[in-house]
Order: C-alpha cells, then sequence, then structure tokens
C-alpha cells in the first residue's frame, strides 16, 4: 500500500510503503487505520485509488489481488475536454 | 487497424446529431423558451476584494416589472467541508459563496444580488437601483503576491493545510503537498549536467464560444425544472439541491446542446440563482451570460509559477528531479495543484525526485477545470527543461526523452506504477513521422514536447431499448460536446451487428436515466461507451433468450452474430437465424419488450500520451510567432470515430497554441480584468494557424473491449513548450513566462541581443 | 417609447416586425422570429457566431440593429438548405466532422457561403482568412478549413 509523500508525513510518520493483509480497498483502509488511528476517515473522501497500475475512483469495495500495489493518490477532477 | 477489425468500430459515419447541427435547428441553452418567463439578471462587484455592509433592494424591488430580487441571505449557509454533491467532493461553504457572495466579494465580478423581470431593460434598470454598500479592502492578483506573509487574506479561516505543525495564522496557502521517490538530493549529487529554471503562467479561459445560461421553471408543489448548458446535468443537479434544500426527485434537469465547455461548465453559476428566482417569482426565469460576464466570473484555469530542476548524466539519463508547483486556485481553495504535480513528471522514469504543490487563493474568479487540469502547466516548465538538456548535451529532444521514457512498470512519483501504456510507441511515431522526417525550412526553427493524463472513468448509466422493428434507441446521460453520440452509437451498433444507421443515441435528462458523471476527464467513450456496450450486451442476451423461447431450445445454444440469433452448432437444431427486426416484432408474445440496461462505476481508464512537433519562425524586430507546421502523435488506445479523435488532437493543440502565443488576463491596479472580450482575450482564430496534422498511435488499453483511452485532454498539454522550445532554437532566447505574445517576445529577444536594440 | 415596423425579407420570405430602437438585428432574429439559428457569443461582432448574409454582404447580426433591416433582404442558416436538400456546406461538414459541439457552426457556414458566393477558387490562405471572423474553440479549424476547400472543388467541377 503506498501513500503520496505529504500524506504519509502528516498520518502514518513519513511511511510512505506499507505491506498490509486484505483482499478489498476498504480492507486494506481498515488496516490502515487500524495501525494508525489518525488516518481514520481521511482515505474515505477525495482520493483516488491506483491499484497495480490501474486508476480508479471511489472504489471502496474494488477487490485487490493477492500481491497487489494500491497506491492512494489526489483525486484527478473531471477536467473535460471538448 | 482497427477497421478492419471491427465493422463499425474505428469508421467515419456521419453524426447522428450532424443535420441539426448545421441546419441551426439544435438548441443550445440560450435557444429554449417558456410562456411567461422572466429575464434574470445579476448585479455584480466593481470590486477585486471588498466586505459587503448591506445590500438596499427596496428602490429595485419598487420598479415595475421586478418580479423577484435574491441576494447571499436567500441562499442557506453550508458547512465548511468536503461533501459529495452528484459525485464531485466540493466545499459546499464556498460554492455558495462563490454563486452568490455572503459577508465579503472576492472578485471583481463576484455576483452580489440578481433580478428577475419582464424585460431585460427593466432587469438591467433595477440592478442600478440596488445600493450595496462595499467597505473596500486590500486586494492581491498575483500568485507569488498572495503566498507572501504580509499578503491581504482572503479567508479570515484558512490555515493551510498539509504542513507541520499546523500553522494558528491565516494564510492564502490553502494547502500543501509533496511528492517524492528516493532521494533528490542524493540525485544531483551523481548529476553530471544540472539545469534549474523558473517559469509562470497566466490563467486562460476554456473559451467556449455559448455562454452559460439557464432556464428554470419552479412549481407551486416544489417541483423545479432546470435547462441549463452543461457538461453534467447530474452534477447541476447535485450542486443545486445541495445549495437550495431540494430533493434530488423534485429537481429535473435537462441538458441543452452545449456550445464548448472544456471543463469550465463542471459547476453552477446562473442554475441556482434562476432556480431561486423562479421560487420566488412563481414564473420560470431565464438567464443568460454576456461575454463579459463569463470572463470576469467562470472559469478559467490557473495561472502558475513553477520551479523546475534537473540533473542528468552526460549520456542524457536524467537522475534527478526537483519540481514546485503554486497554483491559483482564485478567491476559493481548489486549484488543480494534484494533478500539476502527478503530471509533470509522469512522462520519465526517473530515480530521485522531490514534488512540491500549493494551492493559492487571490481575487479572482475562482478557477474551473480546463483541459487536463493542471497538467499543463507543470509541463510547460518540465518540458522546457527537458529540451535545454538536449540542447545542452547535444542530444535529439525525441531521443532524449526515449531515453528516460516512462515504461509499463516505470513507477511515478505519486506512487502508482504504470500498466500498459504507449509514450515509447508515441515518441517513436513523432520520431518517424512524416514531419520529423523533414528537415527544418530555412529561418524556422522545431520544437518537441510530450504530455500525460491519466484519464478517468467514473459512473455511467446507459439503456439500449430494443423499437418494434428493431432499430435501437441508446439511452446515456452525458452531454455530447465533441461527437460522442457518434461513438456511442458506433459501439452499440458492433454489439449488436446492426446498421450504424438503425441505432439512434439520445443524451436523457436526469429524470430519464440513472446517473452519469460529467462529460470531463475524457471519460465519456471509455465509460459511457463501457456502460453502453454492457447496455447492448444486455439487449442481446434478452434477443437470445426470446430466440432460444422460440425455438424451444437452451439459452446457450443460441449465439447473436451479425445482427441475428443463430443455433450455435448443427447439434441445436436447424433453425432459419431470427433477425433482430423478427425479434423486436414478436416481442410482445415473447414475453414483452426488450430493453438493455447496465450501471457501472468504470475503473482503469487507460493513460494517455502524446509527443507534439511545431515549426515556426519568429520576427525579430516585432516578436511575431508564425508556426509553419504542427503534428499533433498521440496514443489514443483505439480510435472508435477516427475523424472525431482527430479533432480532439486538432482542438486540443490549437488551445494550447493560444495559451502559448497569445491568452492571458490582464489586470489593472484595482484588480480590475482589462480584457474580457474576445478582441482583447486573444483566442486563435483561422488565419494565425496551419493544419494541424495527426499521427493516432494505438496501444489498446487492456481493461476495455474496444481498447478505448481517452483522447480529449493530452493534445493541450505539449503545445506550449513544443512552442517555447521551437523559439529558444529559432531565437537563442528562453522564454520562461507565457504567454510569449509579441510584445513580451521582442522585448526578451532586444534584452538578449542589447546591441541590436540600441540600433 | 414606441416600437419601429419593419418591413424586410428574411430567408425569401417577406416579413415584418416590430422592435425597439436599441434592438440588434440578432435581438430581433432571435427573440421576434424565432431564428435561433444564429447564437450571441460575444455581443461585439468578435466571435462570428451570429453571422448572416444581408443583401449579400456577411454581417454580424449582433452589430446590426433591427431596424437597419428595413427594405432588405436577410440570410440566416435557417435558409440556407433548400427544403429538405442541405446546402453543400451543410453536407461536407457533417461528412468531414468539420464541427465539434456545433455552436459556431451556423455562422461559420454562413461565412464559408458568403466567401464562396464571392470567391468560388479560394486558396487555403484565403479561406483561413476569409473564416477569420468566426472563432472556433474546438476543432483548430483544420477540418472546417478543409470541408471548405472541398465544396469550392465540386463546384469548380461540377460547373465546368
Amino acid at each position: 500500500m503506498i501513500l503520496t509523500y505529504s500524506f504519509a508525513q502528516q498520518y502514518t510518520g513519513g511511511e510512505t510503503e506499507i505491506e498490509l493483509p486484505g483482499r478489498t480497498v476498504r480492507q486494506l483502509i481498515r488496516g490502515l487505520e487500524a495501525r494508525y488511528p489518525a488516518i481514520a476517515g481521511q482515505l474515505e473522501g477525495d482520493i483516488a485509488v491506483v491499484i497495480d497500475g490501474v486508476i480508479h475512483q471511489n472504489a471502496w469495495l474494488e477487490d485487490v489481488g493477492e500481491v497487489s500495489e494500491v497506491a492512494f493518490i489526489p483525486p484527478i477532477g473531471g477536467g473535460g475536454a471538448h | 487497424m482497427s477497421a478492419q477489425r471491427y465493422k463499425w468500430v474505428g469508421t467515419r459515419q456521419n453524426r447522428p446529431d450532424g443535420a441539426d447541427k448545421v441546419t441551426g435547428r439544435a438548441r443550445f441553452a440560450a435557444d429554449f423558451n417558456l410562456p411567461g418567463e422572466l429575464v434574470g439578471k445579476v448585479l455584480r462587484s466593481p470590486h477585486a476584494h471588498a466586505n459587503i455592509r448591506s445590500i438596499d433592494t427596496t428602490a429595485a424591488a419598487r420598479l415595475p416589472g421586478v418580479k423577484a430580487i435574491v441576494t447571499g441571505a436567500d441562499f442557506p449557509e453550508q458547512p465548511d467541508q468536503l461533501l459529495p454533491a452528484g459525485e464531485m467532493q466540493v466545499n459546499l461553504r464556498d460554492v455558495t459563496r462563490n454563486i452568490m457572495a455572503k459577508e465579503k466579494a472576492l472578485y471583481e465580478g463576484h455576483a452580489v444580488a440578481a433580478v428577475a423581470a419582464t424585460t431585460a431593460a427593466v432587469a438591467a434598470e433595477a440592478l442600478s437601483l440596488i445600493k450595496v454598500d462595499y467597505e473596500i479592502l486590500p486586494h492581491v492578483i498575483d500568485v507569488r503576491e498572495a503566498m507572501k506573509d504580509n499578503a491581504p487574506v482572503l479567508h479570515a479561516h484558512m490555515r493551510t493545510e498539509g504542513v507541520k505543525p499546523a500553522p494558528d495564522k491565516p494564510s492564502n496557502i490553502a494547502k500543501r503537498l509533496e511528492f517524492a521517490k528516493g532521494d533528490a538530493d542524493a540525485g544531483f549529487a551523481q548529476a553530471e549536467v544540472v539545469i534549474e529554471r523558473e517559469f509562470t503562467t497566466e490563467p486562460v479561459h476554456q473559451g467556449y464560444i455559448e455562454p452559460h445560461a439557464a432556464l428554470a421553471s419552479a412549481s407551486e408543489d416544489g417541483q423545479v425544472q432546470l435547462w441549463t448548458t452543461t457538461q453534467g446535468h447530474f452534477q447541476v443537479r447535485g450542486f443545486c439541491c445541495r445549495l437550495l434544500d431540494l430533493e434530488t426527485a423534485q429537481l429535473r434537469v435537462t441538458p441543452s446542446e452545449i456550445g464548448g465547455g472544456f471543463g469550465g461548465k463542471t459547476v453552477v453559476y446562473l442554475e441556482p440563482l434562476a432556480i431561486r428566482l423562479s421560487q420566488r417569482a412563481g414564473r420560470p426565469v431565464k438567464m443568460v451570460m454576456s461575454r463579459e460576464e463569463v470572463m470576469r466570473a467562470s472559469g478559467p484555469t490557473s495561472g502558475g509559477h513553477v520551479k523546475v530542476k534537473l540533473g542528468a548524466r552526460k549520456d542524457g539519463s536524467i537522475v534527478a528531479a526537483d519540481v514546485t508547483v503554486a497554483l491559483q486556485a482564485g478567491a476559493f481553495a481548489g486549484s488543480p495543484v494534484g494533478p500539476s504535480c502527478m503530471c509533470s513528471l509522469a512522462c520519465y522514469d526517473i530515480d530521485n525526485i522531490r514534488v512540491v504543490g500549493f494551492d493559492v487563493v487571490s481575487n479572482r474568479p475562482k478557477v474551473a477545470a480546463y483541459r487536463a487540469p493542471g497538467a499543463p502547466i507543470s509541463a510547460w516548465a518540465v518540458e522546457s527543461v527537458v529540451d535545454m538538456l538536449a540542447q545542452e548535451l547535444g542530444i535529439d529532444p525525441i531521443d532524449l526523452r526515449l531515453k528516460n521514457a516512462a515504461k509499463q512498470g516505470t513507477k511515478t512519483h505519486y506512487g502508482a506504477s504504470f500498466g500498459v501504456i504507449g509514450l515509447v510507441e508515441t515518441l517513436e511515431a513523432a520520431k518517424n513521422s512524416p514531419h520529423y522526417r523533414a528537415p527544418v525550412k530555412p529561418g524556422h526553427a522545431r520544437g518537441v514536447a510530450a504530455g500525460f493524463w491519466f484519464n478517468v472513468g467514473a459512473d455511467s448509466s446507459a439503456a439500449a431499448q430494443v423499437g418494434e422493428d428493431g432499430t435501437v434507441t441508446i439511452i446515456s446521460g452525458n452531454p455530447d460536446i465533441g461527437g460522442s453520440r457518434a461513438s456511442l452509437a458506433l459501439m452499440a451498433a458492433e454489439e449488436l451487428g446492426i446498421d450504424y444507421n438503425k441505432v439512434r443515441p439520445i443524451v436523457a435528462d436526469t429524470a430519464s436515466i440513472g446517473f452519469n458523471f460529467v462529460t470531463g476527464g475524457s471519460r465519456v467513450t471509455f465509460a459511457t461507451g463501457l456502460a453502453v456496450i454492457n447496455a447492448t450486451r444486455d439487449a442481446i442476451s434478452q434477443l437470445k433468450a426470446r430466440a432460444a423461447k422460440i425455438w424451444e431450445v437452451d439459452v446457450e445454444g443460441v449465439v447473436w452474430e451479425e445482427g441475428e440469433a443463430r443455433p450455435s452448432s448443427t447439434n441445436v437444431g436447424k433453425f432459419e437465424p431470427l433477425s433482430l427486426a423478427k425479434l423486436a416484432a414478436s416481442a410482445s408474445r415473447t414475453g414483452g419488450p426488450i430493453n438493455g440496461h447496465a450501471q457501472l462505476n468504470a475503473q482503469g481508464a487507460g493513460p494517455g500520451f502524446g509527443v507534439h512537433i511545431v515549426d515556426l519562425k519568429v520576427d525579430m524586430d516585432t516578436g511575431i510567432v508564425t508556426i509553419d507546421r504542427y503534428t499533433a502523435v498521440q496514443d489514443v488506445g483505439t480510435a472508435i470515430h477516427p475523424s472525431y479523435v482527430e479533432g480532439q488532437l486538432q482542438g486540443g493543440a490549437v488551445q494550447g497554441i493560444g495559451w502559448a502565443l497569445n491568452e492571458e488576463y490582464i489586470y489593472d491596479k484595482q484588480g480590475r480584468l482589462q480584457n474580457p472580450g474576445f478582441l482583447d482575450y486573444r483566442m486563435p482564430v483561422a488565419s494565425d494557424l496551419p493544419m494541424i496534422e495527426t499521427v493516432l498511435v494505438e496501444v489498446p488499453n487492456p481493461t476495455h473491449p474496444y481498447g478505448v483511452r481517452g483522447v480529449g485532454e493530452v493534445p493541450i498539454i505539449p503545445p506550449m513548450a513544443a512552442i517555447g522550445s521551437a523559439i529558444a532554437r529559432a531565437t537563442g532566447v528562453r522564454m520562461l513566462d507565457l504567454p510569449m505574445s509579441p510584445p513580451r517576445l521582442s522585448a526578451a529577444i532586444d534584452a538578449a541581443t542589447p546591441a541590436m536594440a540600441a540600433e | 417609447m414606441s416600437k419601429i415596423h419593419v418591413t424586410t425579407t428574411v430567408n425569401g420570405e417577406p416579413t415584418e416586425f416590430l422592435c425597439n430602437a436599441t434592438d440588434t438585428l440578432l435581438d430581433v432574429l432571435r427573440d421576434e422570429l424565432r431564428l435561433t439559428g444564429a447564437k450571441e457569443g460575444c455581443g461585439s461582432g468578435d466571435c462570428g457566431a451570429c453571422s448572416v448574409i444581408v443583401d449579400d454582404r456577411l454581417t454580424c447580426a449582433c452589430l446590426m440593429l433591427g431596424a437597419e433591416a428595413e427594405g432588405r433582404r436577410v440570410l440566416t442558416i435557417e435558409g440556407m438548405a433548400h427544403g429538405d436538400q442541405l446546402h453543400p456546406l451543410q453536407k461536407k461538414f457533417i461528412e468531414m466532422a468539420a464541427l465539434q459541439c456545433g455552436v459556431c457552426t451556423p455562422g461559420v457556414l454562413i461565412a464559408a457561403k458568403a466567401l464562396l458566393d464571392r470567391n468560388p477558387n479560394p486558396t487555403e490562405t484565403e479561406v483561413r482568412f476569409g473564416l477569420a471572423g468566426n472563432l472556433c474553440r474546438c476543432t483548430g479549424y483544420d477540418k472546417i478549413i478543409r470541408a471548405v476547400m472541398d465544396v469550392a472543388a465540386d463546384q469548380r467541377e461540377t460547373a465546368r
């Protein structure tokens, strides 16, 4: 599980890469919250999740593989292309 | 390639809304009218920053023909926290203040009151009778000025997020972000060449030709109908319901045809005002912004200040990067600084990276999304320095990028690793393009730059309704800005195996189809396309079930091929194929209407990369840049409708050319915008440009059935640095500030050649 | 303030309307005659979205008063097709995807028609300058210019 540098500075004492068990994004978040209580609620709002290189938005219940890289990044707004 | 694999996908069919759009029949927002409608107009602050002591509307209210007046007091207070509105996260405390000022006017053009009257003339006169008592405050426009300790503070409650310890003093810096990979300092220690520069960009407007407009009709029983020009009518519904305490089922929003958005029509301005005025007046209210109002009060995207330091080995490998991005958010927090930071170095595989971002408020209109929000600003700076590295090291700029290109598995500085991406293929296609292989004409120079955008997926709903004659209506909920009806119909025709012209796509209102996220982020052909494909497949499975019933066989024995149900093998039995038309005609007797549905939160939008090449010449006396040749190369996944894909590349490139060469907001000392119109806010016109050549690279996105990647955002990212680099190679002057307009460029050339200037 | 009575011809039809002295031709077309094909993009003659042809001359309807239409012939986008036959420019724009959002399209088509009526054999540069008064933010103009050149070539072919 991967957090951005500034997020890690605030909530995990600077740890950006954390190994956690879990089969869904929500289980990973729960695990992280158990380890770092200050993080509670911070990963549920305005955030995107990248699972093995694939961007997911609002993907709370998304499945995570046995050995997956899950990164939480700032949201990517609806741009607008036309 | 795709044209051979597929019957319809990849072909250039006429768009379903073509005839309406070339005859003037298509209805844009200002073309809607209702019997008895009133005209709504907005009173706007003439001051960049002022406390509003009081607003006296009594004289205006007495004017015959005035039917309703609203001010900030007519909109309930909202919580100071991020909440979902539609599917977006917004701070509603800020949104309600942006649509109508409460205690303070925060930029020139900020709405302070609105009137509904029987005619435009009466409404205008009423505005002149509203007395606003302002206490003018010191203001700040520039992003670096706004970051200083002694700058005028816009929001007394604002504390910089993301710094430890939490500050106890108010600041205009809403947020600090930091991304890191490896050890930047150690990386620079290994570098043999280090280049560091500071760049700026001015805010630029999305520049859609259709101004914002809305028509609202509120009934006495609490129901409301709204017609508006928007990239997301479900977002409009979400915002308006929150801001006005309405239930979503009470508000039905119908999107008009949309005359351009580019991100600028993903938020609300007039809509809540028109609804509130209609509720107060008991009559429909139509509001249309003037161009001047569009410029003063909507959009634009951020201006920014970007510091870039890159370190490389002599062989061209980039070993360290340090980037700082400060973006103007406008009057309320929320610039696209996150994506700006993330996109800045995404084209490169660099071991040691530090990227810091600041979100900064100042007395300008609140920024809205604009095509790949934030990415062009940081890319302008980073790509310029990459070009300087190429010059310094004597390496071809495409070769230098190939040497450092991000690939599948490359870990970015924001933590995620890339899946299947096509940057290397795109760079190689650029290198092999007719343009790059052609020699540079005498007196001209060539520039190259790359760009990256994530692309997004998110929520979409769609339905496929089979008519009794076997034609199919595809219902989706995303306004069609650039031909998406055509691309959706192509995918549906491909799935169904019927003629493209037997498929009619429509864009439904909020009450007629399930939720759809905005048209934006280059998501519609990908995400809504996925919903359409799934809805069509749902219809096909029903059609197969009907055929199975008719034949009295198991449904597994039926396949759908070329628009008809066929037995899967001779073992199933010998049956005449049943066409879609036949099955549709007998639908009532075989179980009722056949309608497919799908709804999903589409994940896995494939990232997009682009490389642009420009040849230009510079008039050394006047600083006028003439673009002679331009090519946009991009990995588009699969081009569903190649003409509209090319159109995205061409349109994005030209918006970037305007950003590079001319477009900017000019403020006077009082913080008032000096160029709120198309005469002085100079967007590119046909005579400024050559043809825009395109090269479509197709590296299919593995998460989409047809390999679709979003294509609309990427092409606005590379133009600024491509043009700046060509100018540097033409003149020897590396421009650091946008726009590179004739006065600025000629001044820079003069400064670099003092002897010539003296002559 | 009393209204002005105007007698004119719009898209070949004899037309009468009443307008205020301050109403622009665009106001009259859109609000009185319900011809909403011409769009107001700027109201200052900079974008060309309201282009119409008045007595064979390309005009921004936002820069002309409604009262000035007295005795003139006005052609709007609604009058460009003949019955159910699209004008060749309209057809070509659809075929060549020379529009995206479509809001500038009525004005661009009118300006292109005015150009080809005057100059049936324009160079690319002449087309670019002929359409320089029409802003399009979506297309980058490429496909628009190609479509107009293509129609001009077709028409020369037919004329031969």
